[in-house]
C-alpha cells in the first residue's frame, strides 16, 4: 500500500518521528521539514514508486494519505 | 594560482581547475558571486595555468538555488527610498510631498534598470565565458540546481548529478524569464517539448529523468558527484589540448543571438509591478514549500 511504503520512505529520511505518523497527520507540522527536505521526499518517493510527480501536483499536500493519492495517480 | 573568495574558491587537483562554491545557504548569485565569478572568467580567459579541464561542485547541501533574490529586492527597495527621500528633501513630508512622492518613486525605474542592465550583461559576459572555456567542463551537482544554479550547469559540457539533484527553472512564478542564458543554453541541449514544460510550468526534473533527457550525462550515488567528475577530467585531460577546444566550439556552439533575446526579454519583464510583488511575496514567505512553483 503507497501510504506504508510513503512512511517507510519518511522514516528512512527522517527517522524515529517519522514512525507515529498517521494517514492524515500533516508532515510538516509532526517532521518540521523545510523546503529542500521536502524536495528530497519527493525525488525518494518518484525512485521508490517509479514514477515522475510534477511539482505543481504536490503543492499544497502535506500529508501522506494525499502524497498517496497523487501517487496513484501515475501509476 | 589557486584563489579564495567569500563565495566561491578554486585549486589545482592533477591538472583540472576545481571551482568550489561555499556560499551560504545556497549559493545564491548576488553582486560578490558574480564579482568573483568575473576574477574566475578572467583567470579562464588567460588560460587557467594550463588547466585540462574544469569542475565546478559545491560544498554546500545544493549545488545553487540561482539569482539572489533577496538581494534584488532589497536593491529595489533601496532605489525607490533614494528617490522618495530626495524628493521628500525638496518639497517636505506632508500630504503633498507623499503624493508627489508616490508618483516619484517611478523615477527610480531608470535607475534600477540601469543597474540590471549592467549586472545581466556582466553574468553573461561570465557565462559565455565558462561555456567557451577551451577545456572540458564539468558541473558536479546535488541538491537544488535551480534558476541561475542550473543556469551556471548548462554552461558545462557535461552535467554529472548525484541522485538528489533536482533541475528547475521557476522564474515565471515571479513574473520573469531566467536572465542568465538559461534558455539558449537548454534549448541547445534538450528537444522543445521538455524545454517549454520546464519554462511554463517551473516544474522539476530529477537527476534520473534529468539522465534520460539527455541533459546529464551520469548519475552517481549521493556524495560521489565530485570523484567521478574528476574521473571525467582525468579522461578528457589525456587528449590532445588544441583537439579538445577545436572539438568543443565544433559541438557546443555559443547559441548568441538567442541570448541576446534573452537578455531583452529578461529587461522588459523585470521592472513591471507585479515582479516587485512576487519578490516582496517571496522574501516574506516563511512556507515550507516556498521553492515550489
Amino acid at each position: 500500500m503507497a501510504v506504508d511504503r510513503l512512511k517507510q520512505l519518511a522514516v528512512a529520511r527522517f527517522g524515529a518521528a517519522a514512525e507515529a505518523l498517521k494517514p492524515d497527520d500533516d508532515l510538516f507540522d509532526v517532521l518540521g521539514i523545510d523546503s529542500l527536505q521536502a524536495l528530497d521526499l519527493l525525488t525518494d518517493l518518484e525512485e521508490a514508486f517509479d514514477v515522475e510527480i510534477p511539482d505543481y501536483e504536490i503543492q499544497g499536500v502535506t500529508t501522506l494519505g494525499g502524497l498517496a493519492a497523487v501517487i496513484e495517480r501515475h501509476r | 594560482m589557486d584563489f579564495v573568495g567569500e563565495t566561491l574558491s578554486w585549486r589545482h587537483v592533477e591538472g583540472a581547475l576545481e571551482v568550489e562554491l561555499h556560499r551560504a545557504p545556497l549559493n545564491e548569485i548576488g553582486t560578490t558571486t558574480l564579482d568573483e565569478l568575473e576574477v574566475l572568467a578572467g583567470y579562464v580567459r588567460d588560460g587557467a595555468s594550463g588547466a585540462r579541464a574544469m569542475i565546478l561542485w559545491s560544498s554546500r547541501p545544493g549545488f545553487c538555488a540561482g539569482a539572489d533574490l533577496r538581494e534584488l529586492h532589497a536593491g529595489f527597495v533601496e532605489r525607490r527610498s533614494e528617490q522618495v527621500g530626495r524628493l521628500q528633501g525638496v518639497v517636505g513630508s506632508g500630504p503633498t510631498g507623499r503624493v508627489l512622492a508616490r508618483g516619484l518613486q517611478r523615477a527610480a525605474r531608470p535607475v534600477i534598470r540601469r543597474e540590471i542592465r549592467s549586472f545581466i550583461r556582466r553574468i553573461h559576459a561570465v557565462m559565455d565565458t565558462l561555456d567557451t572555456a577551451p577545456m572540458t567542463t564539468i558541473a558536479a551537482t546535488h541538491g537544488v540546481v535551480f534558476g541561475g544554479g542550473f543556469e551556471l550547469a548548462l554552461t558545462a559540457d557535461l552535467i554529472v548529478a548525484e541522485k538528489s539533484a533536482r533541475f528547475c527553472f521557476p522564474e515565471l512564478r515571479l513574473g520573469i524569464v531566467p536572465g542568465f542564458g538559461g534558455i539558449p543554453r537548454l534549448e541547445r541541449d534538450l528537444g522543445n517539448a521538455l524545454v517549454r514544460d520546464l519554462l511554463l510550468t517551473g516544474r522539476s526534473l530529477n537527476a534520473r529523468r534529468a539522465h534520460a533527457a539527455g541533459l546529464v550525462s551520469q548519475v552517481v550515488p549521493k556524495g560521489e558527484g565530485l570523484a567521478a567528475a574528476r574521473r571525467i577530467a582525468a579522461q578528457a585531460g589525456k587528449f590532445d589540448a588544441h583537439t579538445t577546444a577545436r572539438a568543443k566550439s565544433f559541438l557546443k556552439p555559443l547559441p548568441s543571438s538567442r541570448l541576446e533575446e534573452e537578455q531583452r526579454l529578461f529587461c522588459d519583464l523585470v521592472l513591471r509591478p507585479e515582479v516587485f510583488e512576487a519578490l516582496e511575496a517571496f522574501v516574506t514567505n516563511d512556507s515550507a514549500q516556498p521553492y515550489l512553483p
